[in-house]
């Protein structure tokens, strides 16, 4: 029984700087680690988009510069197809793993999940700090590829068999910078893994009393759920990168099928299995999406509701509806495979969850929806990205009805028209989701608050922005336009360069406007407004501890849970709301009626 | 809106006492709707026990995956030839399978001893100590198998079956490695009087698994090499 005291994470304030913001055992300052490693990912990230898109619209412009960090894959500055391939393998594995996980999941989640339960700490928060550590050396070890001979691998972030393991016959970056690939994955699962060994239980066991599961915000509902997912998903991408990187230096022949000729070479492998790669990657690459999402779905149900001053239609609809997109999303991974070869019952039994996989997603934006329908909506930076998201959310799923038909999907693979898919549903949404965080929290994870008008303006050129560039995708989709091309040389694509040169200039304006906001958070950061405790008014535990909150968290105190999270709309002695801390007695407007 | 009344919650101080610590939240506290938490209050596990089942989901998805790696291979292909298990894979089965009874036994040692009759129990770590020899017998073991499959000419590239025999057993002995680490960890902790008796649960729940992941790997790769 005593052990319940005797387990819950505890340890002694920090002294040394090493201890303090480097090896840290804080969870906040490991949250606040992974957001700058998240910050920095995406600055990389779009840097290279931006290297991408110009050469896509302008293919003998010279990128001023770009031959320093080349000299072979972009001599005078202009790429080589090959180094557009590398450039595009690295922008889709920095973004997807090192922002869209590590942001919303890693960073959001190891801040405030502890402190919405009302824990302390993570319960093993050295396994936490080494989390981050690994992730971190992963992403040394990636961009480490960049400064290798024939630089990073090309095989785009699937990196699909057998071109991940047949060495650098099939391509430059193929050799070292395979092998640089898969460590740098393999150790991110690592760091991911120790990230849930620490979600799950703080989740389940570090709640403070009157702390009952369905009084969790919903925030920490989406990190468990996450969590769940990360699991599941990375503890099978880890074993898949350890099978590539045998077939790559140990000759083993996992992967590699026999009889292969690459480069007019026959390559001295015997009978593996390509598909065996890609059911392997898929089975993490779906849920993968949906470590990506969920997270934004908690957060942005979390600054609607503070912001519309009431609670959603339905709490727990909203959390079955997340789990039910965790469950779901490793039943539908098959819809990756529609064209690789499976045999069409699979595709067919593939397509199905795939299609009901939208119900959950649906329920969610509609419960989004009618909530918003009548609200008197603050509008704020964080209420207008998290708007944005849901805004994203639909447009980019819609397009996902189509493309979960087989007969449909086989002429709209590999084209833009996924493209632009996956980058609204999963890269732009899941960006919304973390701007809407970053304006939501960071004043109580930094003490100071944001500049509004400027997040306003970050907002409205980041959506409008987000719509130029992703959009006409959706076009040139349909119009037959490949992806994974560096340039377009065939006739029947001559008439869709101008848009593609539309599209070159919202991406380089866009990802301009993204300064406006790196600027908003560094100058807030050390010279904004100093934040108030609660400056949104919200209810959960977050808002009750001092901001920023001090090394334990709630100050030596444990705080007793009396409400649902979301008491909004009611009248307290506060305001039109109750903390979940507060053993205030409140009245609802209907019962006073 | 309409939102529910709480009535704060009636805290049973004989079930749940403030510790001073974070915790309590409840396991089993779901909806306390009719406000007596003292039915719907449990008390949380120590986060390790929960942890410790994290640990081994997360080693089962990992060895589900290279097992559907190992059908596909051998399903997909004509080149897999299969050869005879080194004989003294079987004696070091029954090393683990008499570690996991050694760490039984030292598990009820030690919690006679944590329990306060000390007296009774002279050596707690006695059987700790037996259990970690046998640990570190059954990695030697595992060696000397490599070592006959070397001296045979099957090295890790030589066929499919020899890749999934090393890749296999190698990822299981570091696992092994890994519980001798718990062990070890559980050694120190008692030799200092400050073990939990959940630490020595969570090592045990881990050692035990990693048995049966054996016992499993055994039978896949006799079925199938």
């Amino acid at each position: 029984m005593h052990d319940v005291a005797a387990h819950a994470a505890h340890h002694a304030p920090p002294t040394s700087f090493i201890r303090k913001h480097v090896f840290s055992l804080d969870h906040k300052v490991i949250g606040k680690q992974y957001y700058g490693l998240a910050l920095l990912a995406a600055i990389v990230g779009m840097v290279l988009s931006w290297f991408m898109r110009i050469h896509l619209a302008w293919n003998s412009a010279a990128i001023p510069g770009l031959q320093l960090l080349s000299k072979n894959g972009a001599p005078g500055g202009v790429m080589t197809p090959e180094y557009y391939l590398q450039l595009m393998t690295m922008h889709g594995t920095i973004m997807v793993f090192f922002v869209l996980t590590t942001a919303p999941f890693a960073a959001f989640g190891n801040f405030f999940l502890p402190i919405q339960v009302g824990a302390e700490d993570m319960p093993f928060p050295h396994f936490n700090m080494m989390s981050f550590w690994v992730t971190f050396t992963g992403f040394v070890v990636l961009i480490a590829s960049f400064f290798v001979p024939d630089g990073p691998t090309l095989g785009g972030w699937t990196q699909y068999a057998p071109l991940n393991a047949v060495g650098s016959v099939s391509g430059p970056g193929q050799g070292t910078g395979v092998v640089l690939w898969m460590a740098s994955i393999a150790l991110f699962c690592v760091g991911q893994l120790l990230g849930s060994l620490n979600f799950i239980p703080t989740t389940l066991d570090l709640r403070v009393k009157g702390m009952s599961l369905l009084r969790l915000p919903l925030t920490t509902w989406a990190w468990f759920i996450t969590s769940c997912m990360g699991l599941t998903a990375f503890a099978v991408l880890m074993p898949a990168c350890i099978l590539a990187i045998l077939d790559h230096v140990a000759g083993t022949s996992f992967f590699v099928p026999s009889g292969l000729v690459v480069s007019d070479q026959l390559v001295p492998h015997s009978g593996g299995s390509t598909l065996l790669w890609q059911h392997l990657f898929w089975f993490f690459g779906h849920p993968e999406v949906y470590i990506a999402i969920v997270p934004g779905i908690g957060i942005v149900s979390h600054i609607l509701i503070t912001n519309m001053r009431k609670p959603m239609l339905s709490q727990r609809v909203l959390i079955y509806s997340m789990g039910a997109l965790a469950v779901l999303s490793y039943m539908v991974y098959g819809h990756h495979m529609f064209v690789s070869g499976m045999n069409p019952y699979s595709s067919l039994a593939f397509s199905f969850p795939t299609l009901v996989i939208t119900i959950p997603s649906t329920i969610v934006v509609l419960i989004w929806t009618f909530s918003l329908y009548g609200s008197k909506l603050r509008i704020n930076s964080a209420s207008l990205f998290s708007l944005g998201f849901i805004s994203m959310f639909v447009s980019g799923g819609v397009s996902g009805f189509f493309l979960a038909q087989p007969s449909i999907d086989i002429m709209l693979h590999a084209t833009y028209f996924v493209v632009g898919h996956f980058h609204l549903v999963m890269g732009v949404a899941a960006m919304f989701g973390i701007f809407a965080g970053t304006y939501f929290w960071a004043p109580k994870m930094f003490g100071r608050m944001i500049n509004e008008t400027l997040g306003k303006i970050h907002f409205w050129l980041s959506f409008v922005g987000a719509y130029c560039i992703f959009m006409p995708f959706h076009y040139l989709g349909m119009a037959g336009n490949v992806r994974r091309y560096s340039t377009f040389v065939d006739d029947y694509l001559q008439p869709l360069i101008p848009v593609h040169h539309f599209i070159t200039v919202a991406a380089l304006l866009t990802g301009a406007a993204q300064l406006i906001f790196v600027y908003n958070l560094i100058h807030s950061r050390f010279w904004g407004k100093p934040a108030p405790d609660n400056p949104w008014e919200g209810t959960s535990l977050e808002w009750s501890t001092a901001t920023p909150p001090p090394w334990d968290n709630f100050g030596g105190k444990h705080p007793v849970v009396y409400h649902d999270p979301y008491q909004y709309g009611v009248q307290s002695s506060v305001g039109d709301y109750v903390m979940q801390a507060s053993p205030e007695q409140v009245k609802t407007e209907h019962e006073e009626k | 809106m309409a939102t529910t009344v709480h009535e704060p919650p009636q805290i049973e101080p004989r079930r749940l006492p403030d510790l001073g610590h974070s915790g309590n939240g409840g396991w089993r506290n779901l909806v306390p709707a009719d406000g007596n938490r003292g039915v719907a209050l449990d008390y949380s596990p120590p986060p390790s026990s929960s942890a410790i089942w994290v640990v081994l989901f997360a080693v089962t998805m990992m060895f589900a995956a290279f097992t559907s790696a190992l059908f596909v291979r051998k399903g997909s292909s004509l080149d897999w030839e299969t050869f005879t298990l080194p004989s003294i894979l079987y004696f070091n089965t029954l090393l683990l399978v008499a570690s996991s009874v050694t760490l039984e036994v030292s598990r009820r040692r030690v919690a006679v001893f944590m329990g306060g009759i000390k007296s009774q129990v002279e050596s707690p770590a006695r059987w700790l100590y037996i259990t970690l020899f046998l640990g570190l017998l059954f990695v030697g073991g595992q060696y000397v198998a490599w070592s006959q499959l070397r001296a045979e000419g099957l090295y890790l590239a030589t066929n499919p079956s020899s890749s999934f025999f090393y890749l296999l057993t190698a990822v299981h002995a570091l696992h092994v490695l890994g519980g001798l680490g718990g062990l070890i960890y559980v050694i120190r902790k008692l030799s200092k009087s400050v073990l939990r008796r959940n630490q020595l649960v969570a090592t045990a729940r881990y050692w035990h698994f990693i048995g049966i992941l054996w016992v499993y790997l055994l039978l896949l790769l006799w079925m199938k090499l």
